[in-house]
């Protein structure tokens, strides 16, 4: 039994703004990912990557400019219904009141795709994908953060996207919890050919599995190019994010422009 | 005016939230395991201190009509009178604010929380629309059990207005005297009316408890300020509503 039996999709943000009361977030934001392609944008905290994944999902509504999903725009209601796209929040947000089978269930069940058997199928196939096939009726409680974010892929994956939106898909993790969930993204990606939009600030992740990486600083759109044009790039913001150097004589918190 | 634009904007959610929930109404006989789950959960958890309020609210009733009547030899009536102020008030105002303190909080702490631990964005991701799982069968679930628990709490206040006329000394009326009292003047009428007005208050407080929980916006403080928010305009909304829609019957 395949557990995504659909084609990848591509994603198109254009000329994408957001501003929360007079604070501007993002500031005319172009990007394309290509079907089947591991998409990554990495910034520092607050640069609005978040931001910028919750409009691609359809939770918020852009100020300016539009999100085109396999060439439908996200702020038209069908569109979600149109494609098949899941979100893997940071923290995983998975419902803690039902158990880990419950929580890989709830989508098939709710749209009710499958018959109790075949459903049954499907969610074992995910959590077995994810080496979770002993989690199946833990709840999220007692999980640990890495087991977790594994569930909320596994729930992901019982969905058949064909676009997944990681959120931090690696942090609050120990290193080698974070090079695992690098290698389940880029193992998906290789067995179903899924397209991934990855924000993080995890430059191994970035640098290692990702086909293009975007920069994004202060709500702009600094470079996108592949991890080794990134990671040879002049431009000492990026220099500095990529590969910071502690300094304890003049220390960056201390500088005038680290106030921004 | 920021005060203003709030009041308007959580009437105007509610509204919203009310008209999306029963757009999802078709959907209810897939979620019967939810509806059972919310009627054990509003009803059968409520019962019992709905039982206990109300035994109490009827003895009460008994002892100050028996002592207030005395003196002008009408205790045969004790009866009507915790029959009638049960059923046309006590019973429905009384059920209504025990199940926004008990269940209206309980529905805004859950919902606050999976609003704020992004629960609510994952079931949107999953086109999962909210109003359809978390308050539909909650609102469908507190119109069948309000019914049931004001009829309880009637039938038990009758019950302890009874037995306290007949052990209290200064009383002692034949219970038979005490029902025959509830009989001869409270109607079927007056027992409807005190059901309708417990269906409006209860789907007012389920409404809102959800609205106030899936606004809720920030971490645990806000958690908790939604749970307080939500039971007091449930508690300002019984009272008031009480009034008019008490009102509005008479006239019917």
């Amino acid at each position: 039994m395949e557990i995504i039996e659909r084609a990848s999709i591509g994603l198109k943000v254009e000329n994408f703004s957001k501003s929360y009361d007079s604070v501007k977030v993002l500031n005319d934001i172009s990007i394309e990912v290509e079907p089947g392609e591991i998409f990554v944008i990495m910034g520092p905290s607050g640069s609005g990557k978040s931001v910028l994944l919750k409009h691609v999902a359809g939770l918020e509504i852009p100020n300016n400019g539009r999100i085109l999903i396999d060439g439908k725009d996200i702020s038209d209601p069908k569109t979600r219904t149109q494609v098949h796209m899941a979100l893997i929040f940071q923290a995983g947000a998975l419902f803690n009141s039902m158990s880990v089978f419950d929580n890989l269930a709830l989508y098939p069940r709710e749209h009710r795709l499958y018959n109790k058997k075949t459903l049954r199928g499907k969610v074992m196939k995910a959590l077995e994908t994810l080496s979770l096939e002993d989690a199946a009726e833990k709840f999220p409680s007692q999980l640990s953060g890495g087991m977790r974010k594994r569930v909320a892929i596994a729930r992901a994956l019982v969905m058949e996207p064909e676009l997944i939106l990681y959120d931090e898909p690696t942090s609050e993790l120990d290193p080698t919890m974070g090079a695992t969930i690098s290698e389940i993204i880029a193992d998906l990606r290789a067995e179903f050919g899924v397209t991934s939009l990855v924000v993080s600030h995890d430059r191994d992740l970035a640098l290692t599995i990702a086909d293009r990486v975007a920069i994004l600083m202060d709500g702009d759109l600094l470079e996108v190019d592949t991890p080794e044009n990134i990671n040879k790039t002049e431009n000492p913001r990026v220099k500095d994010f990529l590969n910071p150097v502690i300094d304890i004589k003049n220390p960056r918190f201390k500088k005038k422009e680290y106030s921004r | 005016m920021k005060q203003i634009n709030n009041i308007l904007e959580h009437f105007g959610s509610t509204i919203i939230l009310c008209i999306r929930s029963f757009y999802y109404l078709p959907t209810l006989p897939r979620q019967w395991h939810r509806l059972i789950e919310h009627c054990y959960l509003i009803g059968y958890t409520t019962f019992p201190i709905v039982a206990i309020l109300s035994f109490f609210i009827g003895s009460v009733l008994a002892l100050q009509a028996g002592y207030s009547l005395e003196a002008v030899a009408a205790q045969d009536f004790i009866g009507a009178l915790v029959g009638l102020s049960l059923a046309r008030e006590l019973a429905p105002v009384m059920t209504s604010i025990l199940v926004a303190g008990r269940v209206g909080s309980a529905i805004s702490a859950e919902l606050a929380t999976m609003k704020v631990y992004q629960e609510v964005d994952a079931l949107v991701t999953m086109n999962i629309p909210p109003e359809r799982m978390l308050v539909m069968p909650r609102l469908v679930a507190v119109l069948i059990m309000m019914p049931v628990l004001t009829i309880c709490a009637n039938l038990i206040g009758w019950v302890g207005g009874a037995v306290i006329a007949q052990n209290v000394d200064f009383i002692q009326l034949d219970t038979r005297i005490y029902f025959d009292g509830i009989r001869n003047f409270v109607t079927f009428r007056d027992i409807v009316d005190g059901l309708i007005k417990a269906e409006i208050f209860g789907f007012c407080i389920i409404l809102i408890s959800c609205n106030v929980g899936l606004r809720t916006v920030g971490g645990p403080r806000e958690i908790g300020g939604s749970v307080t928010r939500a039971v007091v305009i449930s508690l300002i909304l019984i009272l008031i509503l009480d009034y008019f829609v008490t009102n509005a019957l008479m006239k019917i």
